[in-house]
């Protein structure tokens, strides 16, 4: 029997249309995957076996009888617990949301839903979306798949894990301030975080509004943009929602071109800091971009520097008062405590209850951010370095069309090596995080493996807002460019998981 | 040296509605003390007068036309509460009895 798990999103959409093979075989393989892994990977908090082949069953019905099926119909995929659905639990990582069941599907799910994608499940996240590890999550870590002592990034390493581990040929994640890129870039995997607005955040269980940002989790450029075509488009649900349609991607993706293209290397986000062989094979891949007729120049982004620290005040002050809806009175959870209870005592002990630490750490860090008195000196002064930096990036979009920069600073890490030390691993977003603060769209693509650890590497490439295309263009030329030099694709030259996980077993 | 203090993180708990132990206030005082000593960068990061930024991509006045849509039921909309009656949410007494 063939194995078209491995297979693209690409190549399966055409041999689902082709009747090669039918949703339910395809679904069913990876659900097989699933069954043999993710107890090792814990890449899926739920899976929806049932809900999954019922779908498949309808698409290959339909099918037979000749009806015409959007593009997708039948390609499984996987969706980030922090995305509501009705069918299926929806906890974002957390106690407080254990066996919580939306009453509304995520406008996103819905259009996964409407193109008959069959949901495979939830995937595992840093509790709230809050982390870069997956380690924050209260049903536990997810594990790398390419050395499964090692993180597969945050918040989404839960999607990254499926996609790389063959669990799923796509997923669903979100970004706030690198949760689809960081674990993408740990994992051999490509990400992308669209232009604030071009995905709709409706039942996206909110995290820092002015950040947030649903985005494609792939195994090749191609396969992100096919997804973000899907998923992107106005949606009157969510009122920071483009009016404008974008490109569309995966035309961007067939002009493997990047003669003529100015490429912009940030300063401040090469060298130190960075591992070694991050480096290398960040310099390796701007060589070969030049050496395929793209322009290379170096742009100055002084107010990067304070990207970090502006982005752990205004993303802390927005949670804290996203996450107050966690009130023990409308869903989730509910802890009375002895004695005489009120509402507030309610609320306070279900909230310490339901709560991990680094929520806690954040909501309380958010609060002292807003509270009068330090107010103009916290919460004001990162709303300005916020300015700057879209500042810089105007300044260096007048000189380059795209900006490039490693991922992030290091490979993986191995779990609990950062879990007691907050600022380690706030810092891991140092190269991520400017997008987010500026709404501008970032891609990361895997572009090898660091020599020191064997480790997969990203980069990752910046365009200005709406310009997403520019991203998918560059990457899929990148792409091809690297995976003729390898005979092979990233993930073809990473470990086998069945041999990985039988060592642990 | 932070202005971060155990009384500090109690108020601040007690404001964001999260009861702390002892042992937690210890613990969040020491952690939120480096972190915010980390994010006052800030401070000294903008010179002169620089407007802030609320929103990446600027937008004002979504409305939408003001027609009734499809809504949850009242029966959805109290599927998921910890505790329900007569079509309402139900909670325990607002007020302290002294």
């Amino acid at each position: 029997m063939t194995d078209y798990t491995r297979k693209s999103a690409t190549e399966l959409v055409a041999l689902l249309q082709a009747g090669t093979v039918t949703s339910v075989e395809l679904t069913q393989q990876f659900l097989d995957r699933i069954d043999a892994f993710n107890g090792v990977v814990n890449a899926y908090l739920h899976v929806s076996a049932e809900s999954a082949l019922a779908t498949a069953a309808e698409v290959d019905r339909r099918r037979a009888s000749g009806e015409a099926l959007p593009k997708l119909a039948g390609l499984p995929i996987a969706v980030k617990d922090n995305l509501t659905t009705t069918d299926a639990p929806t906890t974002a990582g957390s106690k407080m949301l254990e066996g919580y069941v939306a009453a509304y599907d995520a406008t996103v799910v819905k259009k996964l839903r409407d193109n008959l994608m069959p949901i495979l499940g939830k995937t595992n996240l840093d509790e709230f979306a809050m982390g870069s590890s997956t380690e924050n999550s209260a049903f536990g870590p997810t594990r790398n798949t390419w050395s499964l002592d090692r993180i597969p990034g945050g918040s989404g390493g839960g999607s990254a894990a499926a996609v790389g581990g063959y669990l799923a040929p796509l997923a669903i994640g979100s970004d706030t301030g690198g949760s689809i890129r960081f674990p993408a870039s740990m994992t051999g995997t490509v990400g992308t975080k669209p232009t604030y607005g071009a995905v709709s955040r409706y039942g996206l269980i909110a995290l820092a509004s002015s950040l947030d940002q649903i985005g494609p989790v792939a195994r090749s450029v191609a396969d992100a943009a096919l997804l973000q075509d899907v998923i992107a488009g106005h949606d009157p649900h969510d009122s920071t929602s483009l009016p404008n349609a974008l490109d569309n991607m995966l035309a961007a993706t067939e002009n493997k071109s990047v003669a003529g293209l100015r490429i912009g290397v940030i300063k401040q986000l090469t060298g130190e800091g960075f591992q070694a062989g991050v480096q290398q094979r960040f310099d390796e891949s701007i060589e070969a971009l030049k050496a395929a007729g793209a322009q290379i120049v170096e742009v100055d982004c002084p107010s990067f520097e304070y990207a970090v620290a502006a982005y752990y005040l205004i993303l802390p002050a927005e949670a804290s008062s996203n996450l107050a809806k966690f009130d023990s009175v409308r869903f989730g959870l509910r802890v009375t405590p002895e004695g005489s209870p009120t509402i507030e005592r309610v609320m306070a002990a279900t909230r310490e209850a339901g709560f991990g630490p680094e929520v806690k750490r954040r909501i309380i860090l958010g609060t002292y951010a807003l509270s009068s008195g330090y107010y103009d000196a916290y919460y004001g002064s990162a709303q300005k370095v916020r300015t700057l930096i879209q500042r810089d990036f105007a300044k260096a979009f007048e000189v380059a069309d795209v900006l490039v920069s490693p991922t992030a600073p290091t490979t993986a890490f191995k779990l609990g090596e950062k879990v007691s030390d907050p600022i380690a691993m706030y810092l891991n977003d140092i190269a991520t995080i400017p997008a987010n603060l500026a709404g501008v769209p970032g891609i990361s693509l895997p572009i090898g493996v660091a020599p020191e650890d064997g480790l997969p590497v990203g980069i990752q490439f910046l365009a200005p807002a709406m310009e997403d295309a520019r991203l998918y263009q560059v990457g899929a030329a990148l792409e091809e460019i690297l995976e003729q030099k390898w005979g092979k694709t990233m993930l073809e030259t990473g470990p086998d998981l069945a041999t990985l996980v039988s060592e642990v077993k | 040296m932070s202005e971060i203090t155990p009384d500090l993180v109690r108020h601040l708990a007690g404001l964001a509605r999260i009861q702390v132990t002892d042992e937690e206030v210890a613990s969040l005082t020491a952690e939120l003390g480096l972190i915010v000593d980390s994010v006052a960068t800030v401070k000294a990061a903008v010179e002169g007068d620089v407007p802030a930024t609320s929103h990446p991509i600027p937008m004002a006045n979504v409305f939408r036309e003001d027609i009734v849509e499809k809504s949850l039921t009242q029966e959805q909309a109290l599927s998921s509460a910890p505790d329900s009656a007569d079509g309402r949410f139900r909670v325990h007494a607002i007020l302290d009895e002294e």
